[in-house]
């Protein structure tokens, strides 16, 4: 069915008002948009890796879950998701369940590029009808901004301050998505907020109702960790789209294709400079900073776009 | 909240919470204020708003209902913690964030 944005917030959400995470945070509206492209009449159990997203919508006795939720640990909401998805499928043989589930693992970037890896990994590569999204912030926010796998070159993190001797971040952000990729499972896509909403909640919906295993990556910016005023938050994922930092693609059983390409790709100053944890790049002396980023996210769009041509 | 709702006051006995801190309903943080974070709050000009929603789904808090007749609605101010998302997504200028 064609999206609407009307009638996919008619719906309502399935994550409840109430929750703890900061003014103005990404995490949320990914995961509320994500579980809007649930079919209304579909149960899901759903599972988050530790991280700002469990201990924001999860503070005993309440959740923020309107769906069954399984608290977890840091490294393991992989192997979690992939245990119950397993028991739905045995207990659904034997005539003991009629309802339709769906099972989604959530995870910030620390619990999916790192800690939780190899648990995604093995859920991936069994192929469990299940989604893992990650909510990639670029840090680990919620213990005060360690820079992480995902965290990008340069980037100004409590583990990686920048000042006369060091640049920030000294390597480049892993990409997990190519990684994903690899595993040959049928669905993997990368995404964030734009606009209508219409690129994340059909690239949800696709995940969520593709046989097997599937994996989103969706930007999810922290104004914390990345210091941009909170109302800034769709400028700064159209800034990211917009100069191919992070850009939109799907790959359906291993064919890649680009949803949006920039009728003309910015220059990468344009989203750093929004940022505090970029600041830095922008001091007299720093320009091989910003040159180097370029190069780097050109290199990755044409990569990208001859994967995209391969037919 | 549920009859299994468990007091999570300082003084509460470990023997007085849920097994395995378990939770028997869905979205109870809804019984949660978090509008008292708020320190600036979006306001409405409905002679500007379009009802395009491109507001509605850039809220992190949901506090912008979208009503039966695909119209959204006023704010819930009861959640909204005054990020200012929805004010910046807005083409029309129908949002104001005010003192
Ligand atoms: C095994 C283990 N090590 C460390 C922690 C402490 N810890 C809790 S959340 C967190 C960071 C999570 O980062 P990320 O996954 O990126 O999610 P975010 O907080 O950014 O949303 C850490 C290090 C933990 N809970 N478990
Ligand atoms: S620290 Fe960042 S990711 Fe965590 S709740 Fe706050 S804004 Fe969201
Ligand atoms: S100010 Fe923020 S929390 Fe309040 S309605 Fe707007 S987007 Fe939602
Ligand atoms: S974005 Fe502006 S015009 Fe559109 S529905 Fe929201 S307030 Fe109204
Ligand atoms: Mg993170």
């Amino acid at each position: 069915m064609a999206y609407n944005l009307k009638e996919n917030l008619m719906q309502g959400d399935r994550l409840s008002g109430g929750h703890r995470f900061c003014a103005g945070c990404g995490s949320p509206i990914a995961i509320r948009t994500v579980l809007r492209a649930l079919n209304p009449e579909d149960q899901a159990v759903i599972c988050s890796a530790t991280g700002c997203a469990e201990v924001s919508t999860f503070i005993y006795p309440y959740t923020a879950w309107k769906d069954s939720f399984i608290h977890n640990a840091f490294e393991n909401a992989g192997a979690t998701m992939s245990g119950v998805e397993t028991a739905y499928r045995a207990l659904k043989k034997r005539g003991k369940i009629d309802e339709t589930y769906k099972f989604i693992a959530f995870g910030g970037d620390g619990g999916t590029y790192d800690i939780g890896f190899q648990s995604l990994s093995g859920a991936m590569e069994r192929g469990h009808d299940m989604v893992y999204v990650c909510y990639d912030n670029e840090a680990y926010m919620n213990t005060g901004i360690q820079r992480s796998s995902s965290t990008p070159m340069f980037a100004d993190t409590t583990t990686t301050p920048q000042g006369k001797v060091v640049p920030g971040k000294q390597q480049n952000k892993k990409d997990l998505t190519k990684i994903m990729v690899a595993h040959g499972i049928p669905y993997v896509a990368q995404s964030t907020f734009i606009s209508n909403f219409k690129d994340l909640s059909e690239k949800a919906h696709k995940a969520i109702y593709t046989p097997g295993a599937a994996f989103l990556n969706v930007m999810a910016p922290c104004p914390r960790g990345w210091r941009y005023p909170s109302e800034k938050m769709m400028e700064v994922t159209k800034a990211a789209v917009e100069t191919c930092v992070w850009p939109l693609y799907e790959v359906i059983e291993g064919k890649y294709t680009i949803n949006y390409r920039p009728k003309e790709k910015k220059p990468v100053e344009e989203y750093l400079k929004m940022q505090g944890r970029f600041a830095h790049m922008f001091k007299p002396g720093n320009e091989w900073m910003i040159e180097t980023v370029q190069k780097h996210i050109d290199a990755k769009w044409e990569d990208l776009q001859n994967l995209a041509e391969i037919k | 909240m549920s009859k299994y709702e468990k007091n999570t006051a300082p003084d509460v006995k470990w023997q007085d919470i849920t097994l395995a801190a378990d939770v028997f309903e869905g979205g109870t943080s809804a019984a949660i204020e978090t509008g008292d974070w708020r320190t600036i709050k979006p306001v409405i000009d409905w002679d500007k708003c379009k009802q395009c929603l491109l507001c509605a789904p850039a809220c992190p808090d949901m506090s912008i209902p979208v009503m039966a007749d695909g119209k959204r609605g006023d704010f819930d101010y009861f959640f909204c913690k005054g990020c200012g998302i929805c004010a910046n997504a807005c083409p029309f200028g129908a949002i104001t964030m005010v003192k």
